[in-house]
């Protein structure tokens, strides 16, 4: 009974709940952490096509380990470069790097 | 009308709804708590909850990556920037934006992106081909392809995780204050 | 004697040549420049008279044409050409004999006079313009000499150009004129533009056949306008009392006989658009008509012996204008000739009496000239006679042949105005001889007859005051009615009647004229105070030209206030109002930018659900649910 469609299904509330986190949080990491988990969406939605679509030809699961890499190399960046604004504001707070206004 | 679907339930959709809302709950459960720990530790639960769904697809492989990198590496990393930055007060260190606008447009902005998915999903017909074979050993497939016609994917990755490690260490390092 | 049609080219060239002989070669030589002058207009007059032999001794109806095509551009062809026929046969003969008779008289009157050689230099060069007007086939030479001939008028105005008066007044002539030829130079553009051709032998076929009657008569008023500015009918008459700046001579040739009498012809020659129009015909009718009372009003005050001169030719000029426009082309073209020869001869006569008494010009100084000035007395009484309408000179026949058409084409108004105006022109002009050849010496100045040169020509002008009326009565059996017609015109006998009353009325004015001024029974001073406020309205040239300055001045300062207050407000406000619209928008729209990652986020959020709205709206399976 459950097929290919509650899969999407699932992705699409991760998806959701990422966006969600995204502008709902102040915390820097935690945008970091949104971002983490609508990657992990997509993935869901890649293999799910891997299994149901394409038949189990392992291109879905290819591509999803390709996002995995590509994901875990924007973590590091990611926080690379929070870092360094905390070094500069002295806090983690989105809130606080608003130095690109009007 | 109960009993029909009673009856077409099997274990696999049991199992399914409940990984799936295992994981849907602690996605919800990260984003919703003040303390950023407890955020990263529902962030953990998630990424096996949906490591279990890979499971679920025969995607073994994925799966034992999605909990060697994501549940692992990549929370790890997560715990450490926290404990970089934010040490002094991790109770209240992850609340929510004050800025009501804000608050009431990112709900409605995602949960409106999310309902439009979610409807065109239901009304879409897939064009679903027939179930694979499970015996099929997901390593090979995934080998064949990724040092056969993928290759030159799977060399830029690997070019695109050195340059990372390199530019993250070097980011991290900072600008020598006395040049 | 056909083969003079080959030396046609001649009769305008000639005298051009003289001019660009006079006024270079011999600028510094007086008497040769004025022989040069003189014998070139002589020698046209020759070929011209040849050509009139041969045009009236052939059948009616003559025509030689000769054109030259000059500029030959797709949809563009302009023609310069020669066209006898025997209008312009006519007109050769009366401009080469008038042009003549006045550079002989010019030979005495401006003998002391240091600009001689110019003088004759623009004589030379006025003489070839009118005679190329005259010889034109097409509609854009005459308008090419018809403005040589404005300027002309312009130099020879403003010859004495040392004087205010005289340089203002060359100025006022060239712009009124200007006026005029502004509207005639859209008509005939729109000739061009409707008709494609501009040839005076090709027009008239075209113009029969074609009927949209609302642009026939707006092309007939804009070419009416030229002759109004050139012959100087009202409201364009402005100009012509202030040309009597210029020479007396120049006054004769130019504004009595040829340059104002070229609107006139040109009426006659572009006949076949205006007849086609009932509406045009009767506002030339009007206007001539009009302006012939309005001058011979503002005549019988006038003080200047030249200006009473200029008015009578506005008048008989409107009485030319008003036959033309009730259909009477011969009657209009009989008079423009007999007026030709007795105006240049009571100009000329003026300007013998100008000229013996060193400048004078107001009758009240003068008096008593009879008894010293003979010859030009009686010239000048046998041209006033002949332009009061006294049977037999020429202005009778030809005055009659216009009352006559007016009478019988049931044209009342004009006729009771042009018997009217027989009245007064008869009045004033024999006031003027009363006051200054009769009576006692007002002015206690002294007068000797004028020289050979100037008495000469007056002679000869007053042989033919007198007998070219005849060409066109019983006794040549009508000749220049049947040279001189338009087809399909009828031509109507003299009324008896008519010729009759205007004789009458000639007759009273000069008798009034002589009660008033000669034996001085009515007292004209009475007459005056009584009357003062007409005196002053008549004597002011019913302050026309006051109006014009005022008008002139308060439109342009009208409309350049309006201009400026345009650029200023307008124009500068719609600038300066998009500058303040960007400025004041971008202050708005930068308040966007708050520097929050998280709202550009939402941003983004927004901008992908448009997309997924299109996405879902264009799929067609989302809606098979």
């Amino acid at each position: 009974m459950i097929g290919f469609q509650h899969y999407l299904l699932l992705a699409a509330l991760l998806f959701g709940i990422g966006l969600l986190g995204i502008v709902f949080k102040r915390n820097a990491v935690a945008l970091l952490m949104s971002v983490e988990l609508i990657l992990n969406a997509v993935n869901i939605n890649l293999v799910a096509i891997n299994k149901y679509v394409l038949g189990g030809s392992g291109l879905g699961q290819l591509f999803a380990l390709f996002v995995i890499v590509v994901a875990a190399a924007e973590v590091a960046v990611g926080l690379a470069l929070i870092i360094n604004i905390y070094r500069l504001k002295k806090s983690s707070d989105v809130d606080d790097f608003n130095i690109l206004k009007w | 009308m109960m009993r029909e679907i009673l009856a077409s339930v099997s274990i696999f959709d049991i199992v399914f709804v409940a990984i799936a809302g295992f994981t849907l709950l602690c996605a919800l459960a990260m984003i919703l708590f003040n303390n950023i720990v407890h955020s990263m530790v529902a962030m953990i639960f998630c990424f096996l909850g949906i490591a279990g769904v890979y499971f679920t697809m025969d995607a073994g492989f994925i799966g034992m990556v999605q909990i060697m990198v994501y549940a692992g590496a990549i929370s790890v990393i997560l715990i450490f920037a926290f404990m970089v930055l934010m040490s002094r007060d991790p109770a209240r260190s992850n609340r929510y934006s004050p800025r009501k606008g804000s608050i009431l447009a990112g709900f409605f902005a995602s949960g409106i992106i999310a309902a439009m998915l979610g409807y065109a999903i239901i009304a879409t017909e897939f064009p679903v081909s027939g179930l694979p074979d499970a015996e099929v050993n997901q390593m090979e497939v995934i080998a064949d392809l990724m040092l056969g016609s993928y290759v030159i994917p799977f060399e830029a990755a690997a070019i695109l995780l050195l340059v990372a490690v390199i530019g993250a260490i070097l980011l991290a390092k900072g600008v020598e204050k006395d040049r | 004697m056909a083969d003079i049609l080959n030396y046609i080219w001649l009769i305008p060239v000639l005298p051009f040549l003289a001019f660009a002989a006079a006024g270079t070669v011999f600028i510094g030589k007086p008497a040769t420049a004025a022989a040069v002058s003189i014998f070139a207009i002589a020698i046209s007059f020759i070929i011209s008279i040849i050509t009139a032999v041969l045009v009236f001794t052939s059948a009616p109806g003559f025509i030689y044409e000769s054109s030259l095509r000059w500029l030959d551009m797709p949809g563009l062809r302009v023609e310069m050409g020669l066209l006898i026929d025997p209008l312009s046969a006519l007109m050769l003969l009366v401009v080469t004999t008038v042009a003549l008779l006045v550079q002989i008289y010019s030979l005495g009157y401006m003998r002391d006079d240091p600009g001689f050689a110019r003088y004759f230099a623009y004589q030379s060069v006025f003489a070839g313009s009118m005679l190329g007007l005259v010889l034109a086939n097409n509609f854009g030479q005459i308008y090419v000499f018809w403005e040589l001939v404005g300027l002309c008028s312009y130099l020879l105005i403003g010859f004495w150009y040392h004087k205010d008066s005289a340089k203002n007044a060359a100025i006022k002539a060239f712009i009124t004129n200007r006026i005029g030829d502004f509207g005639f130079l859209l008509g005939i553009l729109l000739l061009l533009i409707t008709f494609g051709t501009l040839s005076f032998s090709q027009l008239p076929n075209q113009i029969g056949q074609y009927s949209n009657a609302a642009m026939l008569l707006v092309i007939g008023l804009l070419l009416f306008l030229g002759p109004m500015g050139k012959s100087a009918q009202f409201p364009l008459h402005v100009w012509l009392p202030d040309a009597m700046e210029g020479p007396t001579p120049v006054s004769a040739l130019i504004h009595a006989a040829t340059m104002v009498a070229a609107g006139v012809y040109l009426i006659a020659r572009a006949f076949f658009i205006f007849s086609e129009s009932a509406q045009v015909m009767s506002v030339i009718a009007y206007v001539g008509g009009f302006t012939a009372l309005f001058a011979a009003t503002i005549a019988i005050t006038q003080n200047d012996i030249k200006r009473i001169l200029a008015f009578s030719t506005l008048s008989q000029l409107g009485y030319m204008v008003m036959a033309m426009g009730i259909g009477a082309m011969t009657a209009g073209m009989f008079h423009l000739t007999t007026h030709a020869f007795f105006k240049a001869l009571l100009f000329l006569g003026a300007g013998s009496v100008i000229h013996a008494l060193h400048d004078e010009q107001d009758i009240w100084k003068m008096g008593n000239l009879s008894g010293k000035m003979p010859v030009t007395t009686v010239t000048f009484i046998i041209g006033a006679l002949a332009l009061a309408g006294i049977p037999p000179l020429a202005g009778f026949w030809s005055k009659d042949e216009i009352l006559s058409g007016a009478f019988a084409g049931s044209h009342t108004i004009l006729y009771l105005l042009g018997v009217f105006v027989a009245f007064l022109t008869a009045f004033y002009m024999f006031r003027l001889i009363f006051v200054a050849f009769f009576g006692s010496n007002h002015g206690g100045l002294h007068a000797h007859e004028s020289p050979a040169p100037m008495t000469i020509p007056l002679i000869i002008l007053s042989v033919f005051a007198i007998g070219a009326g005849l060409v066109n009565t019983g006794l040549t059996d009508f000749a220049f009615s049947r040279y001189i017609t338009v087809s399909g015109l009828e031509h109507h006998e003299p009324v008896s009647a008519v010729m009759i009353i205007s004789s009458l009325v000639a007759a009273a004015g000069i008798f009034l004229a002589w009660l008033i001024y000669q034996k001085q029974i009515i007292s004209a001073e009475a007459i005056k105070t009584k009357f003062i406020p007409i005196y002053n309205l008549l004597q002011n040239k019913y302050y026309i030209d006051e109006i014009y300055a005022w008008a002139g001045k308060n439109l342009v300062l009208g409309s350049s206030r309006l201009f400026e207050w345009l650029d200023l407000k307008v124009v500068n406000g719609i600038v300066d109002g998009l500058a303040g619209f960007a400025r004041w928008s971008g202050s708005k729209l930068r308040l966007l930018q708050n520097g929050q990652i998280q709202t550009y986020t939402v941003y983004i959020y927004v901008g992908l659900i448009v997309l997924l709205l299109a996405a879902i709206c264009m799929s067609v399976n989302a809606w098979l649910i």
